[in-house]
C-alpha cells in the first residue's frame, strides 16, 4: 500500500469569470522510503495539487478525488481535529520562499517550539534540548545561540533550513518540499538538496520535490510526474524520463535546458497542443 | 583599434555602517577593485553567489551609485554617477531581475516605453508612441498591449516590456541583472533566445549578471567570476568551463545540478550501494 495514495483528484478555483480547473484529474502515489518529484511550469497546478492534499487551500477552492489516503486513512472523510493530527506532523510541507514563510515577529526557537508543544507536547528544557538538536542535524552552527534569533537576522540559506528543522522536528512519515531551492544560489541550493536526501535516506521518510528545474529533479528523484496545465502528462523513473521521454512536452522542456543547447538557439516550449504520453490517464 | 564600450579601472566600492556611542562604524568592502574592458556586441557574464559584490558592480556601471574608488569610462567618455549628463543616460540601461516589481503598477504599458523618450529627448508625442509601438512588436508582444497595465501580463512578458523600456534609448550597452532567474525554464528559453536576437539586430553589449552556470555558458562570450567582492577569474567562456583555475570556481561547478543520463546513473548507482 503507498503511503499517500491519490486517485482523479480535481480542485477548481471559482473566479470571477467563472470555474477555473488548476488540476484535472490527477494520480499521485508515494511509497515511504521514495522521492517522487513534481515537475512543471508556473500554473501547472503542482502546488495546488500538495496544497489540496494538505487542505492549505482557501474556501474559493473545491477538491474532488475518488480516493485520498494517508497510510489507508481517508483524508477527504476525515473531520478537521484528526485531520490537525496528520497534517504537520505526519505530513510536513517545506514551502518556497523561507524568508517570507517565516513570521517576522518571532524567534527562530519560538516558532520551532510551538510545532513541538503543538504535536508532540514538549515543552522547557525538553523543548529546548530538541530544538538544538533539530539545528544541528540541519547544519546551524551555534545552534544555541541561533534560536534566539529572528528571521531577518539569518539569510536565505539559513532560513530554509529553519524551515527544513521545522518541518521534520516530528519525524514525518512524508515530507513535501515546494520549490525547497528555488530562492537560493547554486552553492546553497546544493547544500540543501544534499541535506533533504539525506535525511529523506536516513529516516526513511517519503519525499516529494515540487519544482520546475530539471537539474534538481536529475540529482534528487526516484520517479517523477510531469504536469502540464493541471494535467499530467508523463510519469517515469527519473532514468528513463531523461533517456526517452515519451511525452512531447517532457521532450519541449528537456531540450529547452540551455546545456542541450544545439547551435545558436534555445527552443522554446510555445502554446501548441501536448498530448499525455501514451499509458498516462 | 576600436575603443572599448565600456572600460573600467580599480572599481571600488565601500559600504560603512553607522557606529553608535559605543560601537564602531563597521566597514564592508563589496566591490575590491575590479577593472575590465568590454568590447561592442560581446556579452561578459559575471557569476557569483548573493553578496559577493556583482550586483553592487552593476550598480556602479550603470551610474545609479557612486564608486568609492576607481574610473569608469563608456564610449571613452570617463563617467561618474555624482552628475549624469543626458547623453551618458541613454548610453547604458539596465534590466533588473524581479519583472513583478521593476515596473510601476499604475502606468501603462505603453506610458512605461515612452517615458525615456520623454525625460531624455526633445521628441514630439506623437514619434514618442510610434517608437514605442515599435519597439513593442519587436520584443514580441502585440500591439493592444500598448493600453495595458502591468498586473495582466504574465512574468515572461513583464520581462519583455522591461527589455523594450531598456531598449528604447538605443543604449551603448545594456546591464542584465539576473533577467532570467525569476522565469520558468521555458520562459526563459525565449527570453535568453529574444536577448541573442537583438543582440545581433542591434550589435548590443551585454553585462550578464547571473549565479546560473548553464545560462551564462550559453549566452556568454567572457565570464567573470567574482567571489567576497574580488574577481578571481576572468576569461574567455572556453577557458573557463574547460579549465577553471580558481578553488571557487571550481566549487561552483560542482555545484550546478547536472542533467545528463551519466550522471543520474551514476547516483542511482550509489543510492543502490547505500541501501
Amino acid at each position: 500500500m503507498p503511503l499517500l495514495d491519490i486517485k482523479n483528484l480535481s480542485v477548481s478555483f471559482d473566479t470571477s469569470i467563472g470555474l477555473f480547473r488548476a488540476v484535472d484529474g490527477i494520480d499521485i502515489a508515494v511509497d515511504s522510503r521514495e522521492v517522487l518529484a513534481i515537475v512543471g511550469e508556473s500554473g501547472s497546478g503542482k502546488s495546488v495539487a500538495m496544497l489540496a492534499t494538505m487542505g492549505l487551500l482557501p474556501s474559493t477552492a473545491t477538491v474532488t478525488a475518488d480516493r485520498m489516503t494517508f497510510e489507508g486513512r481517508d483524508l477527504l472523510a476525515m473531520g478537521e481535529s484528526e485531520k490537525r493530527s496528520i497534517i504537520g506532523k505526519e505530513i510536513a510541507m517545506i514551502f518556497q520562499e523561507p524568508v517570507a514563510s517565516l513570521n517576522p515577529c518571532f524567534t527562530v526557537g519560538f516558532q520551532i517550539g510551538e510545532v513541538l508543544r503543538q504535536h508532540l507536547g514538549l515543552t522547557g528544557r525538553a523543548a529546548q534540548k530538541r530544538m538544538v538538536e533539530l539545528l544541528e542535524l540541519v547544519g546551524i552552527r551555534d545552534a544555541a545561540d541561533k534560536l534566539k534569533a529572528y528571521p531577518h537576522q539569518m539569510s536565505g540559506g539559513q532560513c530554509q533550513r529553519v524551515m527544513i528543522a521545522m518541518a521534520i522536528s516530528c519525524n514525518p512519515k512524508l515530507l513535501i518540499a515546494d520549490e525547497p531551492t528555488t530562492a537560493l544560489d547554486v552553492t546553497i541550493q546544493k547544500q540543501i538538496l544534499d541535506l533533504l536526501v539525506r535525511l529523506q535516506a536516513e529516516t526513511g521518510m517519503g519525499l516529494i520535490m515540487i519544482t520546475h528545474d530539471m537539474g534538481v529533479v536529475a540529482e534528487t528523484a526516484d520517479r517523477v510526474i510531469v504536469q502540464y496545465k493541471g494535467h499530467k502528462m508523463e510519469e517515469a523513473d527519473v532514468l528513463s524520463l531523461f533517456e526517452n521521454p515519451r511525452s512531447n512536452y517532457t521532450r519541449a522542456l528537456l531540450s529547452a535546458l540551455p546545456e542541450n543547447a544545439v547551435g545558436d538557439r534555445l527552443p522554446t516550449v510555445s502554446d501548441m497542443l501536448f498530448e499525455p504520453a501514451p499509458g498516462v490517464r | 583599434m576600436t575603443t572599448p564600450v565600456l572600460e573600467v579601472r580599480d572599481l571600488k566600492r565601500d559600504y560603512v555602517s553607522s557606529g553608535g556611542l559605543f560601537r564602531p562604524a563597521k566597514v564592508v568592502h563589496a566591490v575590491k577593485g575590479v577593472s575590465f574592458t568590454l568590447e561592442k556586441g560581446k556579452t561578459l557574464a559575471v557569476v557569483g553567489e548573493s553578496g559577493c559584490g556583482k550586483s553592487t558592480l552593476a550598480r556602479m556601471i550603470t551610474l545609479i551609485d557612486p564608486p568609492t574608488a576607481g574610473e569608469i569610462r563608456i564610449d571613452g567618455i570617463p563617467a561618474s554617477a555624482a552628475h549624469v549628463t543626458k547623453e551618458l543616460r541613454q548610453k547604458v540601461q539596465i534590466v533588473f531581475q524581479n519583472p513583478y516589481g521593476s515596473l510601476n503598477p499604475r502606468q501603462k504599458i505603453g506610458d512605461v516605453l515612452s517615458e525615456p523618450l520623454l525625460l531624455n529627448t526633445d521628441m514630439p508625442a506623437g514619434e514618442r508612441r510610434a517608437r514605442a509601438m515599435a519597439m513593442l512588436t519587436k520584443v514580441g508582444l502585440q500591439p493592444e498591449h500598448f493600453n495595458r497595465y502591468p498586473h495582466m501580463f504574465s512574468g515572461g512578458q513583464r520581462q519583455r516590456i522591461a527589455i523594450a523600456r531598456a531598449l528604447m534609448l538605443n543604449p551603448s550597452f545594456l546591464v542584465l541583472d539576473e533577467p532570467v532567474s525569476a522565469l520558468d525554464l521555458s520562459v526563459q528559453a525565449q527570453i535568453l533566445n529574444l536577448l541573442k536576437d537583438l543582440q545581433d539586430e542591434f550589435g548590443l553589449t551585454y553585462v550578464f549578471i547571473s549565479h546560473d552556470l548553464s545560462v551564462v555558458r550559453y549566452i556568454a562570450d567572457e565570464v567573470m567570476v567574482m567571489y567576497f567582492g574580488d574577481v578571481v577569474e576572468h576569461g574567455s567562456r572556453e577557458a573557463v568551463f574547460a579549465d577553471p583555475q580558481h578553488d571557487y570556481t571550481k566549487t561552483l561547478f560542482a555545484a550546478t545540478p547536472r542533467a545528463d543520463v551519466e550522471s543520474i546513473r551514476a547516483r542511482i548507482a550509489r543510492k543502490k550501494a547505500m541501501a
